[in-house]
């Protein structure tokens, strides 16, 4: 079990707030996790962190990917190691278009070079265009995709499908799924999660977010996780879901004696 | 975040060796002494052989200059000494007609300027200025068979005295400012375009041209007439290498776009970081004629530009699309101007400045709608992009109408690189000199998107060369 993604102790604030307050979870690639947590249970707060977003603080705990703790490293470091982050909120990047950035972002996590302040040189354009081609087709994503401009005027789908896409080119060790599910209607949910399904394999790890369990009835997790107020309060199998469907959040705040966030 | 490595370039797939700062080693035919006066200009006249008119016209400017006082809006000129200056700068003793007859050490120079061996092919004419005087200048067969003229400004005085006549300096009068007046006083080089009525030149017509001699002032004169209902786009693209003193560049270029006609004027120009560029650029747009400039400015101490579009008539449409980038040390005054002259005109004005490292960029920009020009149509967008704290950017709008049935639209927008858009691509493994430079890139793609592919290209690797190491 080398390419453990070991989280001890994790603490982090955003501007001053303490959100997460100590977290413990381990993920192996060929496991599926799922994370569940009401709306504001710092979810996001946790990927954001783990991916090194500048404005979330480490304030205690450690990271450890693959051997390596990833605190001291940048995001594109940890990027260069096999960490993904599908992002709940994707930011557009005007003027850039999706092929272009992939082309870097592909030539940048497969360089043998792990120095962040290295750039990359570029793999070649045919290969580059043949694979993507093949996971656009693969996914079901239009072929118009590649040239439009990032995250640009997308749809709330088109930019999970953008994230799947780029989760299938940079084949990481361990991918965090941060609510790819939300905002989706259901034929869009089916679409995402049957393709994160053919992704799925021995060689990925996935952490999928979310505070509505209807991506994992696409996605089955082995594990599961309730995230309450900064902590992992329970772990468990298929049956915590369940659980969660049937009587929501309340039981388990009330278990822990955590009230209901402002 | 991070601390930039060396051999960036290398790892772009840039040589280092393409700085544009490389100085090759050419003997120039003639030089006047520093300063101008008469006596320059006489002896100017007298080694181009210039008909009369010309030696009047260039006297009456020069007389003209000197009583403008020095211009004080725009940027700091203070440190600009007119008399420190060689105004007239010979290369060679020809215009060269073949390649095969262009002197090897500028051959040298043009392969350095990167300008790819099919590409040559494909230039209609390269008129290649260098130092004042066009020594490289093709014209291909095809141009002369539909009666198009694409000649040094020089040569279009001798062999076209009577067209030139006709229009040169109606345009942008000696007396418009003081920097008209002294490019009209000692201009050399430039291009001359005519074209026919009803004909379209479907592919650009190029000049290349670089300063290559120290303290040398860059006067060049262009003037395109596209008759009615034709059609041309010219591009003129610069580099400029690196000087220890400080470096004039004062270009005119004068547009008429005749009845029908379509006009695009393109440049790219990275100068070296010495270089004052004050250029004056301006055209007549007739009935249902459309001019458009596209226009990026990289690099010089000080450039002052702003290319504007004079709607004479019905239909006329004007259109703007700039980019300046202000590195350390540097002041890009660029804008725009517009005049609605006639009733049902309509105006596109699109503004990009991106400033880093202390870098300034201001837009400047001028709508005019005049009295009775009724049912016209402006739309102003800037957009800034501010690299760092140290840079600054500012914007000059005025807008002056005498008419109510207009309808004009301002948009401003200042930005600063998102740390989310920085987060995002760095998350993906992008550096974060190349996630800024992808944001740069991504920032000017409008402008670039409408430059001729090899310009384009060109335009990528000036933003990524001036994006090295900046990332602190
Ligand atoms: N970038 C941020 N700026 C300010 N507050 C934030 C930011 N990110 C998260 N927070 C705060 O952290 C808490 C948890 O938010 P988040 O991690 O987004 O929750 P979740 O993803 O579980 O809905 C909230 O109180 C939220 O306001
Ligand atoms: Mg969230």
């Amino acid at each position: 079990m080398s390419n453990d993604l070991v989280i001890k102790d994790l603490h982090i604030n955003v501007q001053g707030k303490p959100i997460i307050k100590g977290l413990n979870l381990n993920v192996n690639q060929g496991e599926i996790h799922a994370l569940m947590g009401p709306n504001g249970s710092g979810k996001s707060t946790l990927a954001n962190g783990l991916m090194g977003h500048p404005l979330y603080d480490i304030d205690a705990g450690e990271v450890i990917f693959n051997g390596i703790n990833v605190l001291e490293l940048e995001p594109n470091e940890r990027a260069k190691l096999g960490l993904f982050l599908a992002f709940q909120y994707p930011t557009a990047i005007p003027g850039v278009s999706l092929a272009n950035f992939l082309r870097l972002a592909v030539s940048a996590v497969r360089s043998e070079s792990t120095n962040g302040t290295e750039n990359a040189e570029l793999i070649p354009m045919r290969e580059f265009r043949r694979e993507l081609r093949d996971k656009m087709r693969q996914l079901g994503v239009d072929d118009s995709f590649a040239t439009r401009y990032l995250n640009d005027g997308f749809s709330g789908g088109e930019k999970k499908r953008a994230e799947i896409l780029q989760l299938a080119m940079l084949e990481p060790k361990i991918a965090i799924l941060d609510e790819t599910d939300s905002g989706l209607d259901i034929d869009a949910v089916r679409i995402v999660g049957e393709s994160v399904n053919r992704l799925i394999g021995p060689e990925l790890g996935v952490l999928i977010i979310t505070h509505y369990p209807r991506l994992l009835d696409y996605i089955r997790p082995q594990f599961v996780h309730i995230l309450l107020d900064g902590r992992i309060v329970e772990s468990g199998g298929w049956e915590l879901t369940q659980l969660l469907e049937a009587e929501g959040y309340e039981p388990v705040r009330e278990k822990h004696g955590i009230a209901e966030a402002e | 975040m991070a601390t930039p490595q060396p051999n960036t370039a290398d790892q772009l797939g840039i040589s280092t060796e393409y700085q544009y700062g490389f100085h090759d080693d050419i003997k120039p035919a003639f030089k006047s002494r520093k300063g101008l006066d008469e006596e320059v200009i006489n002896q100017m006249c007298d080694i181009k052989e210039e008909p009369d008119w010309m030696r009047q016209y260039r006297l009456n400017a020069y007389q003209i200059f000197k009583q403008k006082p020095m211009t004080k809006w725009g940027g700091d000129l203070s440190q600009l000494d007119f008399d420190d200056i060689y105004y007239y700068v010979k290369a060679s003793d020809r215009s060269e007609r073949s390649w095969d007859d262009v002197p090897e050490d500028i051959k040298r120079t043009f392969d350095r300027l990167g300008i790819p061996e099919a590409e040559r092919k494909f230039l209609a004419g390269v008129g290649a200025q260098y130092d004042s005087e066009v020594v490289y200048h093709s014209i291909v067969e095809e141009l002369d068979k539909i009666g198009v003229i694409f000649l040094d400004t020089d040569t279009a005085v001798k062999e076209y005295p009577e067209l030139v006549k006709k229009y040169f300096g109606t345009i942008i009068p000696s007396a418009d400012n003081q920097f008209a007046a002294l490019n009209s006083a000692a201009w050399s080089g430039g291009s001359f375009v005519y074209v026919p009525p009803g004909v379209k030149v479907d592919y650009p017509l190029q000049a290349y041209f670089r300063i290559n001699s120290e303290n040398m002032g860059q006067f060049e004169r262009t003037l395109i007439i596209a008759d009615e209902g034709s059609q041309v786009h010219y591009v003129e693209g610069c580099t400029a290498p690196i000087y220890n003193s400080e470096s004039l560049h004062s270009a005119v270029v004068e547009i008429v776009c005749m009845k029908g006609s379509r006009v695009r004027y393109t440049t790219i120009q990275n100068w070296a970081n010495n270089v004052y560029n004050l250029v004056t650029k301006r055209a007549l747009a007739y009935e249902d004629a459309q001019m458009e400039w596209v226009d990026g400015n990289l690099g010089s101490k000080l450039t002052m530009k702003y290319p504007s579009v004079y709607m004479m008539e019905p239909g006329a449409r004007g259109e703007i699309l700039s980019i300046a980038f202000a590195s350390k040390g540097q002041h890009q005054d660029a804008g725009a101007k517009v005049y609605h002259c006639a009733p049902n005109t309509t105006s596109q004005i699109t503004s990009k400045s991106i400033s880093k490292d202390g870098g300034r960029s201001s837009y400047r920009g001028w709508v005019d709608v005049a009295k009775g020009a009724k049912g016209c149509k402006s739309h102003v967008v800037c957009d800034a992009l501010i690299l760092d704290k140290d840079s600054r950017s500012d914007t000059y709008p005025v807008i002056e109408i005498g008419e109510n049935d207009t309808n004009i639209e301002h948009e401003a927008r200042v930005s600063k690189i998102g740390e989310e858009q920085l987060f995002y691509l760095m998350s993906r493994g992008l550096s974060e000199e190349e996630a800024s430079t992808m944001i740069v890139n991504g920032f000017i793609e409008p402008l670039v998107k409408e430059l001729p592919m090899e310009y384009a290209v060109e335009m990528n690797r000036l933003i990524q060369l001036q994006m090295e190491g900046s990332v602190g």
